[in-house]
């Protein structure tokens, strides 16, 4: 890498950040990385649209309207982009609710139960974006260039696979950097 | 109040802003901000805008599956509920009081937990608009920011949340979504070279952490009106607290506090929450509106998380802190702290605390011992409550004989405070927005008082109760006459 450091913008969409937090238990290794990467859009900075960028990290699958806009904007500036742990590549646990109706789910969360005040209302602001009938992984909607598996991927994966990447190599994960929990 | 701001009168002719997504926060939020032509603030809303459902799909469910399975809801706090779930699940095994070595190792796990998820919210998240001002160039402002201008704190930030990860590790088998708490007690305990390990930096995480204290101390006296006045709302606060009142964050009993500090309920059983909070749903959020019952939904909101806590208890029980604890509270003689950047303070406090608190239970010898898992008589169901990072956490649960799980109810922290978040959100905008051409910096001041909450917009995203399922009516003799189920009807 000859100065021009790498533009790297992260998202979370139906994810439960725990895929970011693996790239931040790169502990002090983030220095190093700072060296030869500078985030673009990302949760970590106050950028709220992503700009031109080498590489998109992406938490989560689609859950909603908003989940699938954000990803086609990211698709359209980045060069590589890639599903980072369960939820981007399958789903993950948010999609054990495709075998339910996403109404059934609003009404028995909004509708009924002990401690909802006034019978209460399932929202329906236009600010709040459709849900999704199923929950869907990236490569329904978007080419991925790479799918890194872990729920989350230690630390240890994605350091090696930014690493790789950085140095011009194929990304390959070594002996025990591969696992699914 | 800032009611009035939170609907427009007449909204056909206002000029919508839209701060999205917000930044330097867990999860996905978005604020609106309907705006006339001068300017004037009609209506500011901070909406939670994913609907996931967890609880839902849990139904169904083997109930030891869920320790493991609710961790998913998030990754930044995941020991939370991982811990809030198994102690909920313990009463299922018949477990009123898990073996002493299960208590020390959990109690081990949650320190670290909140060691690790305050300092990512002060060092990596918050200290930017801090250290840099609200409105400053929003380029740099970020934890990379921070490392170039601030190199010490930023390292100093990332060693401490590498500490918290660690204690975590060691007690949960992995940094995120361990698998070390089970229903009735844990699967491990901890071996002496893993407590030398975790004893080798401590006294470096001391000093650090005492330098974090310090150093917002220091922020809230160099700007003490802005420190004092940003987006001040005063309310109720709740927290669970030790039975002798003191400060305990696995464990204890509810109590509640209205805004000039007198008690309005306390001692309350985790399993009595529902006599207590009710929730109100309103059409623009995703996430409910919790409220103490007997002061109703205008008046009955709360705060929760560090500031609630360290002024709900009647002492820290670890020297470093009470006496940082006793700083803060004379700050403000006579009456409580309510503004929303005091919570930065209480969370180092909490953070000091943390630290203090491993040592102690690092010395313990049955932290090492091998009665893991408690016995009794089958239970039908429970709740667990845990003060979480951010403040009190429910999870409430039942479970079938066939061992499935038919009912989850969980209020997370974050959705105690959202009623909190928007009154502050509101202020802000009267205070900095109102009558003013809106720029990037005006903006981010909104930013900076939802951050002080430190919302897990994630967690709030998932937490949306499904309750019960079936009414039985029985004659004196019994039996049952009426049945009455409220559960998912299909949809025609
Ligand atoms: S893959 Fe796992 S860690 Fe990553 S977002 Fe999904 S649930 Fe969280």
């Amino acid at each position: 890498m000859s100065g021009k450091k790498l533009r790297v913008a992260t998202t979370s969409l139906a994810g439960c950040f725990g895929c970011h937090m693996s790239l931040l238990d790169i502990d002090e290794r983030l220095i190093d990385l700072l060296e030869l990467v500078e985030f673009d859009a990302s949760p970590l900075t106050d950028k709220k649209h992503p700009g031109p960028c080498d590489l998109a990290l992406i938490e989560g699958g689609l859950c909603n309207a908003e989940n699938v806009h954000v990803l086609r904007e990211l698709r359209k500036q980045c060069k590589i982009l890639v599903a980072v742990g369960a939820c981007a590549i399958t789903g993950g646990l948010p999609a054990q609710r495709n075998n339910l109706d996403v109404r059934d789910c609003l009404r028995s969360v909004y509708l009924s139960g002990p401690g909802l005040a006034g019978g209460g209302l399932i929202p329906n602001d236009p600010e709040l974006p459709l849900p999704l009938a199923q929950v869907h992984p990236l490569h329904d909607v978007v080419k991925v260039d790479y799918f890194l598996p872990g729920c989350p991927p230690s630390a240890d994966a994605i350091w090696q696979f930014l690493t790789d990447l950085l140095a011009g190599r194929t990304p390959a994960l070594g002996h025990g950097l591969i696992h699914y929990d | 109040m800032n009611g009035d701001l939170e609907t427009a009168k007449d909204a056909t002719k206002l000029r919508r802003i839209a701060i999205e997504p917000v930044t330097r926060v867990e999860g996905h939020g978005k604020v609106t901000i309907l705006l006339d032509d001068q300017h004037r603030v009609h209506q500011v809303r901070l909406h939670i805008v994913e609907f996931r459902g967890f609880e839902r799909f849990i139904q169904g469910r083997p109930y030891w599956e869920v320790p493991v399975m609710v961790q998913r809801l998030c990754g930044i706090c995941p020991v939370s509920h991982h811990l809030a779930a198994s102690k909920a699940l313990d009463k299922v095994v018949g477990v009123q009081q898990v073996p002493r070595t299960a208590e020390l190792v959990r109690r081990l796990m949650h320190y670290g937990q909140i060691l690790q998820s305050h300092a990512l919210h002060f060092y990596h998240l918050s200290s930017p608009d801090l250290l840099f001002g609200f409105g400053s160039d929003p380029g740099p402002r970020n934890v990379v920011g921070v490392l170039a201008a601030y190199p010490d704190i930023a390292k100093q930030g990332v060693l401490l949340r590498k500490f918290g990860q660690e204690v975590i590790r060691i007690t949960a088998g992995k940094r995120v979504h361990g698998t070390g708490s089970i229903p009735g007690g844990v699967n491990k305990s901890v071996s002496p070279e893993d407590r030398e390990e975790l004893l080798r930096p401590l006294p470096e995480i001391l000093e650090w952490a005492q330098a974090g204290v310090r150093l917002v101390a220091a922020l809230h006296q160099q700007h003490q009106d802005l420190y004092d006045h940003f987006g001040t709302v005063p309310s109720s606060l709740l927290s669970l607290v030790a039975k002798d009142g003191s400060l305990d964050l696995y464990d204890g009993v509810l109590r509640a506090k209205d805004h000039q500090g007198a008690i309005i309920f306390d001692q309350v059983e985790p399993q009595d929450y529902l006599t207590r909070l009710q929730e109100e749903v309103r059409s623009w959020s995703y996430m409910k509106f919790p409220f103490i019952e007997s002061l109703g939904p205008s008046e009955g909101w709360y705060k929760v998380g560090p500031l609630a806590r360290v002024q709900n208890c009647d002492r820290i029980g670890t020297p470093l802190a009470e006496a940082a604890r006793q700083e803060l509270l004379a700050a403000a003689p006579g009456h409580l702290v309510h503004a929303p950047l005091a919570y930065h303070w209480a969370r180092m406090i909490e953070l000091l605390h943390s630290a203090e608190v491993i040592q102690e239970l690092l010395a313990e010898p049955e932290l090492g011992g091998s009665e893991l898992v408690g016995k009794g008589p089958r239970g039908g169901g429970g709740v667990g409550i845990i003060e979480a990072p951010r403040g009190t956490l429910i999870h409430h649960y039942q479970v079938d004989d066939q061992d499935l799980v038919t009912l989850c109810n969980l209020i997370v922290s974050t959705t105690h405070n959202n009623q909190a978040m928007n009154e502050a959100i509101r202020q802000v905008a009267r205070q900095y927005l109102d009558g003013h051409e809106p720029t990037e910096g005006l903006l981010n001041h909104i930013e900076v008082a939802i951050r002080a909450f430190d919302p897990c917009l994630s967690c709030a995203t998932h937490a949306l109760g499904q309750m019960p399922l079936v009414v039985e009516l029985q004659d004196p003799s019994g039996q049952v006459v009426a049945r009455l189920s409220r559960g998912v009807e299909p949809i025609g």
